[in-house]
Order: structure tokens, then C-alpha cells, then sequence
């Protein structure tokens, strides 16, 4: 067996210790293993989850051959969930893998509590009614759950789960928490203690940005009542202060203090995202509050009193020009300061704990440390019910794709507002027209030859049925689209399947070491031109 | 009526191949025969057998595709493990083409992948000519542009400076960084080609040396000090190899030594592979989706199945779900996709100093020159049989060595650029000689 350190090397650097060991605790159920469910689960088999249960209740047939890289020759006749877990189990024998030959549908019906010994479930292919029933369950039973379809050129994936908390939200670009603009007493302190007009050029070249900022920011506010710039040309004006101060054209630090200059604009206290986070009625926690919730009724705390409006201190700073002792210095300032909020943090989750009824040690000095430090880029997801989804769709966000001009222009036909050709839209409502009309027919539309022209006509029935119980009837889709949608005849094309899956088995990583940000609302895969969309249902 | 294509194993393409469509591609003409040509006569290259490539062998396979070839110089290592699915811990270190190639056919009936373990430059020109769609899976943006000019310089103009359609050769390109990733289409002559749009890879930034030297200030500067300043230092003329074990423990130790001097905390040993060899974080699922969204794309260009992306697709899975097209334009003064470089000479110039001629160009700087005028070597560099067999071209002049041509396109290849940024590259050149045309014109009609 390889060193798992080694062979998992190029994701640790993603989500390093903590976010293996989450996954390698993760148990995972996945229903129907066609290539769509396959797929998903390879890459987390690779990836070393914890355990995986294939649930499917077919047999190989000579079709999955062209489809499904997990089945082969002398696969067919035998049950999928086992073919396909045999395979599974080669990637990465670190992976316990078992099967279930049983039809997903009737485990649905027949055996609800089966889902719950689950950390998450991946349902493929599962068609509407199938869908709203597992979705009840897997919300009682509270575990997470993540629809995957794949449909000709077309796929979904939809996450549901009641709330879902990040800290580690790992964004790309995020503005470093400096405090240029409101500086602590230390940092103030720190600044006096360097001249900015020393005669030594080579102290002068190795002074770091923040202090030069800090200091002409100061300089600037002496002069300007106590404000900072704030127009345009005030700005301009500071940055002539901050070139002003340079001895020769060439200091590097200086360069950097005239880029980094933005920084001091940056508006002082909490961002929408946090602000909401911390007015949500969950700060008013109780004994069945989670830790997350907990911490952040702290934070709210912290941020009306010690904190003057500001949240603890993040503790990191840039790389920068600057000489290495002032550096250091500089660093180890930000770092105390950093450790100063998060004991008094510390202070007020032990408090709380105490408050509600919980062992105040009952959350470890480790995940408050890493709260602190994440504190401004903390997120919450919420997903509505899929049936509510279904039943009563954001009328708002519903009427504004239907009659979003990105994708194309509108054409008037008959006085219905016809969509786009192509739109993820359009796509959504024919997938779900075809589940009804797999309901009522019990085929889906254009799954046989020959019956194409008939399969047409119905679909498009079936969907302006569709489109008045949305409350849509002045919308239509192009009969382009619902011609295309009867051309996939239900077929799973392995390529549209291998990227759904990818999708999904993204989605399902960031959910497990709650790290990164999931996708919000349904994702619709438009394999037609790429132009997928986000649906906010 | 029965279903007669359900037991077969095509059952789900031929929905997409065998069925018209009204929102395909203006080519598409649906029906057994496109099935059966994919089958028989589309050769698709796959550049690259590792997270990406691995994934695209699987996907091509299932997308109707027969005949593929995979070129890639690498052996498996065990980091790769966690997202090549085609390699298993007993694989390590055998080359990638060979195993992914044959994984692939083992599975997938009927498929024939034949591997290539060796670099691309090893390739001759004519190699790549042979495939009617190249993919790549590459993550180095030399090898992509080093591709790129091969493609590139199969495309020829017609008089008015369109490309002739049955010159193009189309790429697909993908790329993946942790939770992103890209997919685009590159028809050379019709979409901007990979130089056309080198601005979306940044060059890497790199630590002054004086910082290393002098004013260390994080782990990375330290690890870099011991890797770039101190190992030549200590071990004059022995090359770093970053795959040899001992010399990677030897920088982390001494990139501790120095952290410790300065105060500077965070070296690690992990840390320092990153930094020293660079390496960018790769997950299964990120690769899976930008292969599937590639081959996606193959199928449709060839088949003409669908519409196709238009131009290039990013795929960002770090905070939410963000994909997006975007349309972009040709680069008209591209040095690779134009029309050529135009280069006028005197009908005296010989082809040593045509040679020379390039090395001065600004727009080409390119050194260690061969040249080949449709598709017969007037002189190459390497392998020296060859060196030997044109070195006495050198001395002729060019424009008899092109047969009188008063103006024709020459193919070069050679490195450019200067210092350390050299790379190989390929050239199209549009030669044109002074005076010559009314002349050769008479000949031409008299010979008539």
C-alpha cells in the first residue's frame, strides 16, 4: 500500500490533513450506477472517502458497454451495483466498497430509514416523484443529498440539505485584513518607531508598504481634519504624498506602498456576506445549536464591543518588500494582536457554551482559532425542498430567465414570448416535462424510434402543462429545443455523464471537508454551447 | 416497434448521430455512415497520458472514436494515483502512454489506442499531420505552444489571405488548477490559436535574487535560497535533479537552517517539493470535468452533432459554481496562425545566411534553425545523419534550393527567445524574392 501522505500529495495541498481525514470518515451511498453514478464516485474513490454503498438493481446489458467504463465483456448479465463496485474497490483498496442489488425506487418506497446511517447520498438518474420522496427523507433523517442526472447533451446536479456551514471558505481573492486605515494602538506604536525620512537609503528601501502607509495615512489625516481621501483626486493626491517620500525612482516598497494604496479605502467593519450571517436568528442560540452558530453568536458579540466594529484580527500579511528583522517584527505584530481577539473570543464561545447548557471545553481552542482567523469569510447555504422547488419556483428569478436576453434574442411568435433556441431554462423545464411525460407513458419522449413525431408533439403538450402550473403561460419554448430534447431519447452519453459527475463529485468534496463554497441552486449543464446556468429556484 | 438499437452497444450515441437535429453543427448529416466514418477514418491524437489525458482516452473511447494515439514522456509516480484511474500502485514507473493505452483498450471493445513514450519534439512535423484532431492535456504552456506551432503550421493561405479549410487542423486544449479549470477549441486560421491569447498565462514570477540572498522574509524565499543560491554553491557542477530524493531532503534541510538563522517559520518538506518543483494542486473531479468537456467538444467538431463552444470555457469551482464562454478574437499579427512572416531576400542569399537572417529577425530571434520547403529538409540541426546528409545545402542559395519559386512558404523550426526563456518552436515564413517576379512569371507562361 502506498503512503497515503504521498499518494494523496496534490489534493493535500487543496484541503490539507483535516480535510482528508474528513472525507476518510464520509460514508457514501450512491444510488443507480450508471456512468453518471460511476463516474461521481470514481473521483472520490481516488480521492480515499471513507466508504461507499452502490445501490442499483439491474443486470449489465450489451447498451452499458458503450457507456460505462466500470462494466465490461463479461460483465453482462450480472448485477451492475457489483460489477461496478468490483472496479471501484481496485482504485483504492483504502476504500471499503460494498453493493445492494435493489432498485433505488423501491428502497425509496419501501425502506426509508435505510438512508439515514449515511453521511451523504448521491442519487442519479432518479426521475421527479423519485426524487421529492428522497428528498423528504434525506431532510428528516438529516443527511446530505445530491441529485445527479445526466440527459443527452443536457445534465443536472442540485445539492439539498437544511444548512450547511463553511469557516474554511478558502476564497481566491479576498482583501487581506490589514487594518491600514484604522490601525490598533501596537500597530500605531510599531509605525512611530520607524522614520520614514531616514538618511540611510538602504533602511529607507527596506521599510515595508504597511508602515509607509500607516504613517502617510496619518500624515494625510493631520492635514485633512482627521479624514481619510476620499475623492478621486484626494486619492490621486496621497498617492503624490507616498511618491513624494522616495528617495530614488527604483524603491521597490514604495512602488508597492502607491499600488497597495487601495487598501486604505477599503470600508472599515463587516461586509454584506458576514453582516447577515451575523443577523440571522440562529445567533440566538440554545442546548440544539451547532458549534458553528455558537461561535458566531460570539463574534456578533465580539464585533459590538471589543472589537469596536471590526472582527478579530485575521494575523497574516502579504509578502512584501521590506528587510527581514522589520518584517518579522511586522508579523509578529499582526500575529499578537491575532492571538489577543482570539483569546477574548475564546473567552465569550466558553461563556456561551456555559450559557446553553454545554461543556464549555466543548469546543476545541483549535476550531475557535480557525473561526477567528476566517471570521470575514465565513458562508451559510441553504437549500430549499426540491418539491417546493418543483411546486412553487422564486416566481421572480423563474420570470427573469425565461425572459433573459444573454442567451439569445426573444422571438414573438402568436404573442407567447418564445424562448431562446437554447437556454439552461429551457432545458430545466423540458427535463422536468419529461418526467411527466415518463409518468404518463411510461417511456421517455423519443426512447424508441419510430415514434419521434408523436413523442414531439406530446412533449411540447406536456410542457406548456408544465409551464401553466409554474404560473409561466405566457412563455413557450422553441420547438427547436423540444425537438432536440425528444433526439436524446433519455440516452446517457458518457462524456456528458463524466462531466456531471465531475460536478457532482466536486460538490460532494466541498460539502464533506466543509471547505470551499458549494453551489447554490440547480445547476443545469447545457452540452449544446456550454452555456450552463445556475437556476435559483 | 421493437427497439432495435437498445442491445446494441452504441444504444446512447446513436441517439445523438443517428437522429437529425435542427441546433447542429451546418456539416452534420445524420445516419450509419457518420457512425461507421468515426469509426474507420477519424485518428484523433491525445497529447498527454496523465490526469487529464487518462480521462480523455476513456471519453474519446465512448465517444465513438476507434483509432487513437496517446504521446506522452512520462513514467507514473505515486502522486499521481489519486486522480490517473488508470494506474494502479504496481504501475509506478512504467511509461504512461503504454499503461493508460493499454487499460483503455482492455475495457473498452473495439478501441485501438496506439501509445507513444517519448517527448513531442521527437516527433517528426509530418506525425501530427496524420491525425484529423488533436487533443491536448498538457500542464506546461511550452509544450501547448510548441503543439500549437505544429498545427499552426500545417494551415496554408489562399490569395486573399483566407485560410484554406482543408489545411486547418483543429485542437482541443484543457487545463485544471485545483477546483479550475478551462476547455477550448482552437481552429487555426478561424478561432485565436494558443499564441493568440498567451496573455491568459501570465509568466511565473520568480524571487529577486537579492531577496534570497539578503532579506528573506518567508519560507518559500528561504527554500528557494538554498535550491537556486546554496546548492550550486556546494555542489559545483552537479545539476539539481528535483526527482532525486536525497538532493530534495538536502535543500529542505539547509532551507531550515537558513528559516531558523532568520526567525522565518513554515518549512516543511512538502513545502519545499512545491516551491522547488513547482507544482500545482490536481484533483480527480476537476480533471474529470475539463476531459469530459473536451471530448464533448471533439466529438461535436467532428461529427458536427451539435453546436460547439465558442471559443473558450472556464470552469471555477472554488466559491460556488461559475462557468463561463467567452468569444475570443484572433490576434491578425499572430506570428503562428497568420499568414507567415514575411521575409524578403535577394535571389543571391544562401541558406546559411537565410539561417543567420532569423537569428537577427526581431520578430523571430530564433536560433538552432532547420528548415524544410514543402516537406523536404534543406537543412536540419539534428539527428546528425540528417545534419550530415544537408549540410551542403548550406552553402547553396535559397532560391535555388526552392525551386525558382519567386515567393513560397518555408517552415522553420529552431528555439526562441533569449536567455533561459528559450523554447522550441515552429515558424511559418512567407519568403519573397526581389526582382524575381515578372521574370519567373514569362517562364511560367512560356512553360505553359
Amino acid at each position: 500500500m502506498a503512503e497515503p501522505k504521498v499518494k494523496y500529495d496534490r489534493q493535500l495541498r487543496i484541503w490539507g490533513e483535516q480535510g482528508q481525514a474528513a472525507l476518510e470518515k464520509a460514508s457514501i451511498c450512491l444510488l443507480n450506477c450508471g456512468p453518471t453514478g460511476s463516474e461521481t464516485l470514481k473521483n472520490l474513490v481516488l480521492g480515499g472517502v471513507g466508504s461507499i454503498t452502490v445501490v442499483d438493481g439491474s443486470k449489465v446489458e450489451e447498451g452499458d458497454l458503450g457507456n460505462n467504463f466500470m462494466v465490461d465483456e463479461a460483465s453482462v448479465g450480472q448485477s451492475k451495483a457489483k460489477c461496478v463496485c468490483a472496479f471501484l474497490q481496485e482504485l483504492n483498496d483504502a476504500v471499503k466498497a460494498k453493493f445492494i442489488e435493489e432498485h433505488p425506487k423501491e428502497l425509496i418506497e419501501t425502506n426509508p430509514s435505510f438512508f439515514s446511517q449515511f453521511t451523504l447520498v448521491i442519487a442519479t438518474q432518479l426521475v421527479e416523484d423519485s426524487m421529492v420522496k428522497l428528498d423528504r427523507i434525506c431532510r428528516e433523517a438529516n443527511v446530505i443529498l445530491l441529485f445527479a442526472r445526466s440527459y443527452g447533451l443536457m445534465g443536472l446536479v442540485r445539492i439539498s440539505v437544511k444548512e450547511h456551514t463553511v469557516i474554511e471558505s478558502k476564497p481566491d481573492h479576498f482583501l487581506d485584513d490589514l487594518r491600514l486605515n484604522n490601525p490598533w494602538p501596537e500597530l500605531r506604536r510599531f509605525a512611530e518607531t520607524i522614520d520614514l525620512n531616514t538618511a540611510d537609503a538602504v533602511v529607507h528601501k527596506h521599510t515595508p508598504y504597511i508602515i509607509i502607509l500607516v504613517k502617510l495615512a496619518e500624515e494625510w489625516a493631520n492635514t485633512h481634519g482627521g479624514n481619510l481621501p476620499s475623492t478621486r483626486e484626494e486619492k490621486r493626491q496621497l498617492k503624490d504624498l507616498i511618491k513624494s517620500k522616495m528617495i530614488t525612482a527604483d524603491e521597490e516598497n514604495y512602488k508597492e506602498a502607491v499600488e497597495a494604496s487601495y487598501k486604505l479605502f477599503s470600508p472599515q467593519g463587516t461586509g454584506p456576506n458576514l453582516q447577515k450571517i451575523i443577523d440571522d436568528s440562529c445567533t440566538e442560540v440554545d442546548s440544539s445549536s451547532s458549534d458553528f452558530w455558537v461561535m458566531v453568536a460570539a463574534l456578533k458579540e465580539f464585533i459590538a464591543n471589543e472589537g469596536g466594529g471590526e472582527t478579530p484580527l485575521e494575523g497574516s500579511i502579504p509578502d512584501m518588500t521590506s528587510s527581514t528583522e522589520l518584517y518579522i517584527n511586522l508579523q509578529k505584530t499582526y500575529q499578537a494582536k491575532a492571538e489577543a481577539d482570539f483569546l477574548v473570543m475564546e473567552q465569550k464561545v466558553r461563556n456561551l457554551l456555559k450559557k446553553i447548557g454545554r461543556d464549555p471545553a466543548s469546543i476545541s481552542k483549535a476550531n475557535i482559532k480557525s473561526f477567528c482567523k476566517n471570521a470575514r469569510k465565513l458562508a451559510v447555504c441553504r437549500y430549499r425542498l426540491i418539491e417546493d422547488e418543483f411546486n412553487s419556483p422564486v416566481q421572480p428569478e423563474l420570470q427573469k430567465y425565461l425572459t433573459d436576453e444573454d442567451y439569445g434574442t426573444l422571438q414573438e411568435a402568436n404573442s407567447l414570448k418564445v424562448l431562446p433556441e437554447n437556454t439552461a431554462v429551457g432545458l430545466y423545464i423540458l427535463l422536468r416535462a419529461a418526467d411527466r411525460f415518463a409518468a404518463n407513458y411510461n417511456k421517455f419522449p423519443g426512447q424508441f424510434d419510430g415514434e419521434m413525431d408523436e413523442d414531439i408533439s406530446r412533449l411540447k403538450t406536456t410542457a406548456v402543462g408544465l409551464l401553466n402550473d409554474l404560473g409561466c403561460n405566457g412563455s413557450a419554448l422553441s420547438e427547436d429545443l423540444i425537438n432536440e430534447m425528444c433526439r436524446y431519447g433519455a440516452s446517457e452519453l458518457h462524456a456528458v455523464a463524466a462531466f456531471v459527475g465531475g460536478v457532482a463529485s466536486q460538490e460532494v468534496i466541498k460539502l464533506i471537508t466543509r471547505q470551499f463554497i458549494p453551489m447554490s441552486g440547480t445547476f443545469i449543464f447545457n452540452g449544446i454551447d456550454h452555456k450552463s446556468q445556475l437556476l435559483l429556484l | 416497434m421493437a427497439d432495435s438499437t437498445s442491445q446494441s452497444r452504441s444504444r446512447d450515441l446513436d441517439k445523438l448521430l443517428l437522429r437529425p437535429g435542427n441546433l447542429v453543427g451546418p456539416t452534420f448529416e445524420a445516419g450509419t455512415e457518420l457512425r461507421d466514418d468515426l469509426k474507420e477514418y477519424v485518428r484523433v491524437l491525445v497529447i498527454g497520458a496523465g490526469g487529464l489525458g487518462c480521462e480523455l482516452l476513456k471519453d474519446l473511447a465512448f465517444s465513438g472514436f476507434r483509432n487513437l494515439e496517446v504521446i506522452d514522456m512520462d513514467r507514473i509516480e505515486v502522486t499521481n494515483l489519486n486522480r490517473q484511474f488508470l494506474f494502479r500502485l504496481e504501475d509506478v514507473g512504467k511509461p504512461k502512454a503504454e499503461v493508460a493505452a493499454k487499460k483503455v483498450m482492455e475495457r473498452v471493445n473495439g478501441v485501438d489506442i496506439k501509445p507513444h513514450f517519448c517527448r513531442i519534439e521527437d516527433k517528426p512535423i509530418s506525425f501530427y499531420s496524420d491525425f484529423q484532431i488533436i487533443v491536448l492535456g498538457l500542464d506546461s504552456v511550452e509544450a501547448r505552444s510548441y503543439i500549437n506551432s505544429v498545427a499552426c503550421g500545417f494551415l496554408e493561405y489562399d490569395s486573399d489571405d483566407n485560410p484554406r479549410e482543408e489545411t486547418i487542423k483543429p485542437m482541443v486544449d484543457g487545463g485544471t488548477e485545483g477546483f479550475k479549470g478551462h476547455a477550448r477549441i482552437i481552429m487555426p486560421g478561424v478561432t485565436p490559436c494558443f499564441e493568440c491569447t498567451i496573455w491568459l498565462f501570465p509568466p511565473q514570477v520568480k524571487f529577486p535574487l537579492c531577496t534570497l540572498a539578503e532579506t528573506p522574509r518567508t519560507a518559500a524565499h528561504c527554500i528557494e535560497y538554498a535550491h537556486l543560491i546554496k546548492w550550486d554553491e556546494v555542489h559545483s557542477g552537479k545539476t539539481f535533479d528535483p526527482d532525486d530524493p536525497e538532493h530534495m531532503q538536502w535543500v529542505y534541510s539547509e532551507a531550515v537552517k537558513r528559516a531558523e538563522l532568520f526567525g522565518i517559520p513554515g518549512v516543511t518538506y512538502s513545502l519545499t517539493q512545491g516551491v522547488v518543483k513547482n507544482i500545482i494542486p490536481a484533483i480527480a473531479s476537476t480533471n474529470a470535468i475539463i476531459s469530459a468537456a473536451c471530448a464533448l467538444e471533439t466529438l461535436k467538431l467532428v461529427s458536427g452533432c451539435s453546436k460547439t463552444l465558442s471559443n473558450y470555457l472556464t470552469y471555477n469551482g472554488v466559491e460556488g459554481l461559475h462557468t463561463k464562454v467567452t468569444e475570443f478574437v484572433r490576434d491578425k499579427e499572430c506570428l503562428v496562425c497568420g499568414p507567415g512572416v514575411l521575409i524578403e531576400l535577394e535571389a543571391s542569399v544562401t541558406l546559411k545566411k537565410f539561417i543567420g537572417l532569423l537569428e537577427d529577425h526581431p520578430k523571430l530571434l530564433l536560433t538552432r534553425v532547420s528548415v524544410t520547403y514543402r516537406g523536404k529538409n534543406l537543412y536540419m540541426q539534428a539527428p546528425p545523419v540528417l545534419e550530415e546528409m544537408t549540410r551542403s545545402n548550406l552553402d547553396l542559395p535559397l532560391f535555388e534550393l526552392m525551386s525558382k519559386s519567386p515567393r513560397d512558404i518555408v517552415h522553420v523550426t529552431g528555439a526562441a527567445g533569449k536567455g533561459d526563456t528559450k523554447q522550441s518552436c515552429s515558424r511559418k515564413l512567407r519568403v519573397v524574392f526581389k526582382g524575381i517576379d515578372g521574370v519567373t512569371d514569362m517562364d511560367m507562361a512560356g512553360g505553359a
